[in-house]
């Protein structure tokens, strides 16, 4: 029996080694995965920039991967395990993964760590994170153009600084167009749960938002718009084929870029602690083709997309309130983002009291 | 369509994959097997119906598909707990597991097709009926299945003569055994009838409730299932109530979010398993009937030959 156990265990936990050919020089970059590398969301993303980076430094480097590693003290052993493999420097893919990160970082010092989306460093541990809330900000303004209502539908995850972040830059986007514009949000309280996402997408068309943005992992929400004939965003992973019709647009996460520069660094030697946050400028997150909106809103998200790539437009630009009326942000401040990263609180206009 | 209704629907599609796959978990355990790899049987058979739908084209062919994954994948576990007697816990864990990976890897080819879904078919005059007409009579096959194996199931366990076997062999197994009654027979069947059922679930959440394929797109439901089991005391038509109550305030919850209503999310998150729990705890109350619905044998394993 526990044989048997131990066989079937091993099967459930894939491990996926990424070069077969493994030649003795090359340096191994390694990456850890919470989910599967075909979720067609967050982890696709972090594995298509693994691949991209194979295909620039492929003479160089080989990568190896550990997909599905769940957040907690398997994730230390993960990394354990791949640091002792000769792995010279590891990117940890999710959030959850931040402790087991750092503890494993002290015990192999000559080992490089990039943990992406969190906020402790260590002499050999960088991290990583992407400005999401820049697409978000275009979102709101297609949103606002294009809903009848006036009413968006927002299908949220956990209320961490990062989701709350997108629902405010969602909100200042769509108010900058029509100033009553208003948002109904929904708190599924996981991150994947096609069912549980479809119901909360069916329980605000049900009362009556004509647009949907979704910041959970499947088309699910996807799939309940276009049922019911109403436009809608994809999340992390261009959705268009799930919604032909309906989606407008989506934020792609592109991290190849990041990855090959860092790899670069690393192989060099000139590799650094660096807690990096890049933004639509520097290709980290891109935006889906403009599709299902008439030229005008396509013009007005492209212009807006070239003026916050420029710099001249920073979503979190005051004259701005709290959701309380206080004031937060003077004319013309725009927020440091020390306050974005730890965001508790709503923005004026979001019509949800915000879980504590 | 008003708000009720919307929301009424919404309840139904929630709550059908979790009265199906429970359904099928009572009559595995009402014959003293507890067979924990509902998960892994469910999500086996949302992989096949979506497969075998994308292949043929045909959503009815992916529902039979679902159902024969399941029933299969089932008898591994069978084999195992029964013919082997290997610990039952144990081993219904290792078959959630491995239905997830194996799973996972059937269904990499199909991952972000545009799935088929499964159409309602209208009954004739009784779809008519106001309110209630679109409601029940408006359905897919699977809600109607649903609600006929409901019927079948308790008719078979208080009404046939092989019922009554099947929960003799629940009940103490040494005895049917002494009395004539084939125990592992017996309890193959019903573990085959338990995983055809959380197929039949599984195929539910690939054709009806969101018709695509993800890996482990169950996200737990078989794990609900098998508390709604236990909760319902193993009677099958307040599993039925158990199934509907949890899905109707999974959906109000979400609506009362909507709606802002102001109350913390983590609570209305939470109600669903609340309610259930008390409102089934409460029409449970009577500890005299709740230990004669539940298999005095269950989980234990039978040698013949002893």
């Amino acid at each position: 029996m526990k044989k048997l156990l131990l066989a079937l265990a091993s099967t459930a936990a894939v491990i996926g080694f990424a070069s077969a050919a493994a030649a003795q020089e090359k340096a191994k970059v390694c990456f850890v995965y919470v989910g599967s590398k075909t979720d067609g969301g967050w982890t696709q993303a972090h594995d298509i920039g693994r691949l991209e980076l194979e295909k620039a430094l492929g003479d160089k480097i080989e990568t190896q991967f550990l997909e599905s590693v769940p957040e907690g003290p398997d994730a230390e052993r993960a990394i354990e395990r791949l640091a002792r493999s000769g792995c010279g420097l590891i990117f940890t893919t999710s959030f959850g993964f931040m402790d087991a990160t750092i503890k494993i970082a002290q015990k192999f010092p000559d080992v490089k760590f990039e943990h992406a989306t969190g906020y402790k460093t260590a002499p050999n541990v960088a991290t990583y994170n992407s400005r999401f809330y820049e697409g978000r900000y275009i979102q709101g303004v297609i949103a606002a153009k294009m809903s009848e209502k006036g009413v968006a539908g927002y299908i949220a995850s956990f209320p961490i600084p990062e989701v709350v972040m997108g629902i405010n830059s969602f909100v200042i986007g769509a108010r900058s167009i029509n100033p009553d514009f208003k948002i109904k949000v929904v708190w599924a309280n996981t991150w994947f749960d096609p069912g549980k996402e479809a119901d909360a997408a069916k329980a605000l068309v049900d009362q009556g938002v004509d647009i949907l943005t979704q910041h959970t992992d499947t088309t699910a929400p996807m799939q309940v718009a276009a049922e019911r004939g109403i436009k809608a965003f994809g999340q992390a992973s261009d959705m268009i084929a799930a919604g032909p019709k309906t989606q407008l647009t989506a934020i792609v996460d592109t991290w190849g870029a990041y990855y090959i520069k860092r790899t670069q660094a690393f192989l060099d030697g000139k590799w650094e602690t660096t807690s990096s946050w890049d933004g639509l400028k520097d290709g980290i997150l891109t935006m889906a083709p403009y599709t299902n909106m008439p030229d005008d809103v396509k013009k007005l998200a492209e212009d807006t997309e070239a003026k916050i790539k420029s710099g001249e437009l920073k979503p979190f630009t005051g004259p701005l309130k709290k959701q309380d009326g206080s004031e937060w942000l003077a004319a013309g401040a725009s927020s440091d983002d020390g306050t974005l990263l730890g965001m508790n609180f709503y923005v004026e206009g979001v019509d949800d009291q915000l879980p504590k | 369509m008003g708000i009720v209704e919307a929301i009424l629907l919404s309840v139904i599609t929630a709550a059908t994959p979790l009265v199906l796959a429970a359904l099928g978990e009572l009559v595995t355990e009402r014959s003293g097997v507890l067979n924990l790899g509902v998960e892994g049987m469910m999500v086996m058979g949302a992989v096949c119906a979506f497969a075998a739908t994308q292949i043929t084209g045909s959503p009815y062919l992916g529902i039979l598909a679902g159902i024969v994954c399941g029933a299969v994948f089932s008898q591994l576990f069978a084999f195992l707990t029964l013919t082997l007697v290997a610990n039952q816990v144990a081993t219904g864990l290792a078959l959630t597991l491995l239905g997830l990976g194996v799973s996972g890897m059937l269904g990499e080819g199909f991952l972000g097709m545009q799935g088929i879904k499964l159409q309602p078919i209208a009954i004739p005059l009784l779809s008519d009926i106001p309110v209630i007409g679109p409601l029940l009579f408006r359905q897919d096959i699977i809600f109607y299945l649903s609600i006929a194996l409901v019927a079948g199931v308790h008719w078979f366990l208080f009404k046939s003569r092989a019922g009554l076997k099947l929960r003799a062999v629940g009940d103490s197994h040494a005895s049917a055994h002494a009395l004539g009654v084939n125990v592992i027979r017996t309890r193959y069947l019903a573990v085959m009838f338990g995983g055809a059922c959380a197929g039949l679930a599984g195929a539910q959440l690939s054709l009806v409730y969101t018709p695509q394929w993800v890996e482990n797109m169950s996200a737990g439901r078989g794990w609900i299932a098998l508390a709604l089991v236990v909760f319902s005391s193993w009677r099958p038509w307040r599993l039925v109530a158990g199934g509907y109550l949890f899905g109707a305030v999974s959906i109000s919850q979400l609506h009362a979010q909507a709606f802002g209503l102001g109350i913390p999310s983590q609570l209305l998150s939470s109600l669903p398993y609340l309610a259930t729990i008390i409102v089934l705890i409460l029409i449970s109350h009577n500890r005299r009937t709740t230990l004669i619905n539940t298999p005095a044998s269950l989980g234990k394993p039978f040698v013949p030959d002893r």
